[in-house]
């Protein structure tokens, strides 16, 4: 009945939504920030530890959509150990992705997500915690809304 | 009218061209009647015929076509009065919607007659559009609102507590007629005459109701009801406000412009009486004529059948989701209007439809505008599947097999 759709929920998706990475608030980080998706309900809070420029531990806590928990527990994975300026180039990368299929460069494990840009109700919810990264890595300690970006 | 018996569901089904379709593959099932209701060819056709032979400016035209579409324009407010039961057609305002109804009435019958310390009166299932407009008045006026509390999941509200909430600062009482997400019905002819002693007056949103039940606001005994057309058949963009001469008599205008004057001056103006008073500028002309359609359409097949159909619907789909594992039901047990709000343990709502979509199944799901409910409930969202006339109990089958699928999917 779904056949078309292990497109959008790959396997890794799957796994990563039942079972979050770094699912965990981090007391002692530098920075955090919250994300929400008014449409979904979806509601996470991403923190990060630096080490100067480097992104040294990532987490995050919250509810959501499968795709919107599976895209951030990929996200804390992705971003540790990268710096300021290349989590910012990442965050470039997925939103081509998630938006057009495609992406410049390596995205690694997140390729999973290349499906997504054939459901336009779904974008949000995959681009919604790098939304949040960004808003932690500025510090603006505002929330974040998919509803403040085009995507 | 015809007995309920006697109506074939099957065959209505060909008055509505959109319903024959496939979605990604296969046969639509639309069950997202709560959000809009599909439009029947009469309707379609009263548009297309209107701007094909009768297009024209309304109430200001001496030539042949403005006296049509005036007359087609004035005989579709008629046709609303006659719907809702409505002792006058100039007890009937042409709105963009429900929202514009209640956001007409808390601008200028709020304006007028609410002060600081007064006490709006709402309850905890309530669509944003019977929130926020009272929220607005309030910060600009200095009133206060308070909630009739909901019991729980199925979504009733505790009307014991009436009596101690209808204090003497209550101005003003503004209910959800049935539930957009529960599928509740609210007691409101028992509420409004309740109110009516104290001097209350009340307002009923019956954006899910008017399409689905005989309303009678005269039965009813409210001072304003507001609806959609685009929920009962009818083009988006199109609805009405009722209000009780009496009350629309005390009330200011509430855009000004063209159509709502008698004289202008550059110091002083006029205005007309309800309900062009309330009406500035050229209007939805061709919605009205639309609406008629539907309306002509609703009421050749009879709501109080139409109501029939839906609860046994409502009721088929409660009684096959609850045989489901895993699965957390909203809204009442017992008189249940057209629709089912459920979640699915540990899958979130956006993904039940999404997948759903993909069976060709269209579910709503989310906060369904009814985010402090939600909150209230303790959930972020629900999936809903809400009917009319037109669906059928082997689409009800075919829903609850694409939700086990669903429950499969994610390793239930």
């Amino acid at each position: 009945m779904f056949d078309d759709i292990n497109e959008l929920y790959q396997q890794v998706i799957l796994d990563h939504c039942k079972n979050p990475r770094n699912f965990r608030e981090l007391p002692q980080c530098s920075c955090s920030a919250q994300g929400h998706n008014p449409l979904c309900g979806d509601n996470l809070k991403l923190f990060l530890t630096m080490d100067g420029d480097v992104i040294k531990d990532a987490g995050f806590v919250g509810s959501g959509c499968c795709i919107s928990k599976a895209s951030a527990s990929l996200l804390t994975e992705n971003v540790k150990g990268k710096t300021k300026s290349e989590a910012e180039q990442m965050f470039e990368r997925v939103r081509d992705l998630v938006t057009t299929g495609k992406a410049e460069g390596d995205v690694g494990k997140l390729a999973v997500f290349a499906g997504v840009y054939k459901y336009p109700a779904r974008v949000k919810c995959a681009i919604l915690s790098w939304h949040a990264l960004m808003g932690a890595l500025k510090g603006e300690g505002q929330p974040v809304s998919t509803e403040n970006e085009q995507t | 009218m015809k007995s309920g018996n006697s109506i074939d569901w099957q065959k209505l089904r060909a008055d509505f061209p959109i319903l024959h379709q496939q979605v990604h593959g296969k046969p639509l099932v639309y069950f997202d009647n709560a959000a809009t209701s599909q439009k029947p060819r009469s309707v379609i056709d009263a548009l297309v015929h209107y701007y094909e032979h009768d297009n024209a400016n309304v109430h200001r035209g001496i030539h042949e076509l403005s006296n049509r579409s005036t007359n087609a324009f004035e005989a579709a407010r008629t046709r609303t009065a006659k719907f809702i039961n409505a002792k006058s057609p100039d007890e009937i305002i042409f709105t963009r919607g429900t929202t514009e109804s209640i956001n007409l009435v808390a601008a200028t019958w709020g304006a007028k007659h609410l002060k600081s310390g007064d006490v709006i009166l709402l309850t905890e299932v309530e669509h944003h559009s019977n929130l926020v407009p009272w929220q607005l008045l309030a910060q600009r006026t200095g009133a206060k609102i308070a909630y009739i509390p909901v019991t729980g999941d199925e979504g009733t509200l505790d009307w014991s507590r009436l009596d101690s909430l209808f204090t003497s600062q209550v101005k003003l009482i503004s209910m959800v007629h049935i539930s957009n997400s529960m599928g509740s019905v609210n007691p409101v002819a028992e509420v409004c005459a309740r109110a009516k002693k104290l001097g209350i007056v009340t307002l009923v949103d019956g954006a899910q109701s008017a399409g689905h039940l005989t309303v009678d606001v005269q039965a009813i005994g409210c001072d304003f009801f507001a609806f959609s057309g685009h929920k009962i058949c009818g083009p988006t963009g199109i609805g009405a406000l009722y209000g009780r001469t009496e009350v629309l008599e005390t009330m200011p205008p509430y855009q000004g412009g063209g159509e709502m004057i008698l004289t202008v001056g550059y110091d002083k103006t006029e205005f007309k009486h309800a309900p062009h008073r309330f009406e500035a500028g050229t209007p939805d002309i061709s919605g009205p004529i639309g609406l008629h359609a539907a309306m002509d359409y609703l009421d050749a097949i009879g709501r109080e059948n139409i109501w029939r159909h839906d609860q046994e619907l409502a009721n088929y789909a409660y009684e096959k989701l609850s045989a489901l594992k895993n699965i957390r039901l909203f809204g009442p047990k017992q008189n249940r209007a057209g629709l089912v709000s459920f979640l699915l343990k540990d899958v979130h709502a956006h993904d039940v439809v999404t997948l759903a979509d993909q069976a060709g199944v269209a579910l709503r799901g989310g906060h369904h505008c009814t985010q402090p409910l939600m909150h209230k409930l303790g959930v972020e969202s629900t999936a809903r599947a809400s009917f009319y006339f037109y669906n059928m109990r082997d689409e009800v089958d075919r829903f609850v097999e694409v939700i086990q699928q669903i429950q499969k999917f994610f390793g239930q």
